[in-house]
């Protein structure tokens, strides 16, 4: 598949669509269908398209597999944080009402903050399930 | 009435898919199908107004999914075993028609799509529907309720969605071992 000249000029343009795509599914979770777990998906997505077209150690180099560990347990570190910064805060473990002034404010910042770190780890998770499964056919 | 033509259309693919993914034998073809299944049923999902699952269904049944199964057949043989010609399906056969008619039988009591007498509707719905926009201003509810009033249930599914990469690296990650069996076999017993 590496010498298929269409097929890398259509992905080279359809990757930053869907980072792009994925972005806005992260963010626009509070307002629209959507949020972390989607997002991550299709993020991991943009990646495994570009590992299928030019090859796994191209993608190995844009994201390199330790980075990956290290921000699948980012994520959980980050939502799990959200919940010890709420207990300093003085409320319960994820009650976000307390990180700021007024709840609805922390409320917004709580909501997120979990989503973007349902969104690391959800994507570098699936990216590492794929690089791991598609590294043992490597020759 | 456009619902329901919609519904059937959906539901009717949805059974071929499901009738064809049983009966082949190249599994290639078969994974395919399972994308196209999963597409369906986001197409369901979307006439049922639960646009969220539908996202999800598409992004991980549909894409995800289907790219894991493909790099999994690349690891092993892409065609299914033909059941052998000894093989009896009276027992299974039964097994089936009765689970599928206590399902159908249990179909009766479920209240009608959108009931908004339905035990589901009436629970703890019109509280998070009434309560979620003056306490967390956002508008999106399944949003609200997923990361805000259900946060430590999405702490878990983060948590699997993690320990899911770990079994997956710690099973069959790392490089891979060259030696050939008989001679592992060996050292084993050496040792």
């Amino acid at each position: 598949m590496t010498h298929n000249l269409i097929l890398r000029v259509v992905t080279k343009g359809l990757i930053p669509l869907i980072i792009l795509f994925a972005l806005y599914v992260q963010f626009h979770g509070d307002f629209g269908p959507g949020g972390g777990f989607q997002a991550g998906v299709i993020l991991s997505a943009a990646i495994i398209l570009y590992a299928l077209v030019f090859g796994l150690d191209a993608a190995e180099q844009v994201i390199p597999p330790p980075l990956l560990r290290l921000l699948a347990s980012l994520g959980v570190v980050l939502y799990a944080g959200v919940g010890i910064a709420s207990l300093f805060a003085g409320g319960n473990y994820l009650d976000y009402s307390v990180l700021a002034d007024n709840p609805v404010a922390g409320q917004h910042i709580g909501v997120l903050l979990v989503e973007l770190g349902v969104g690391i780890t959800v994507f570098s998770v699936m990216l590492i399930i794929y690089f791991t499964f598609a590294g043992r056919s490597r020759p | 009435m456009l619902d329901v033509i919609i519904n059937v259309t959906l539901l009717t693919f949805l059974v071929i898919t499901a009738v064809a993914i049983v009966r082949m034998t190249n599994l290639l073809a078969i994974i395919m199908l399972f994308g196209i299944f999963s597409f369906l049923s986001a197409g369901l999902f979307i006439i049922m107004d639960a646009v969220d699952v539908a996202f999800t269904e598409a992004a991980v049944g549909a894409g995800i999914s289907t790219v894991l199964m493909l790099a999994t057949l690349a690891l092993t043989k892409d065609r299914k075993e033909k059941p052998s010609t000894a093989h009896r399906p009276w027992l299974p056969l039964a097994v089936v028609i009765v689970t599928g008619a206590a399902l159908v039988y249990g179909t009766w009591d479920i209240a009608p799509f959108g009931d908004p007498d339905a035990p589901a509707q009436t629970h703890v719905a019109p509280e998070y529907l009434e309560r979620s926009i003056p306490e967390t201003g956002i508008q999106n509810v399944v949003t609200a309720v997923l990361a805000s009033y259900r946060g430590f249930d999405t702490l878990g599914e983060v948590t699997v969605v993690f320990t899911a990469g770990i079994a997956v690296m710690l099973l069959i990650g790392g490089r891979r071992n060259k030696t050939p069996p008989e001679q592992q076999k060996g050292e084993q017993d050496d040792a």
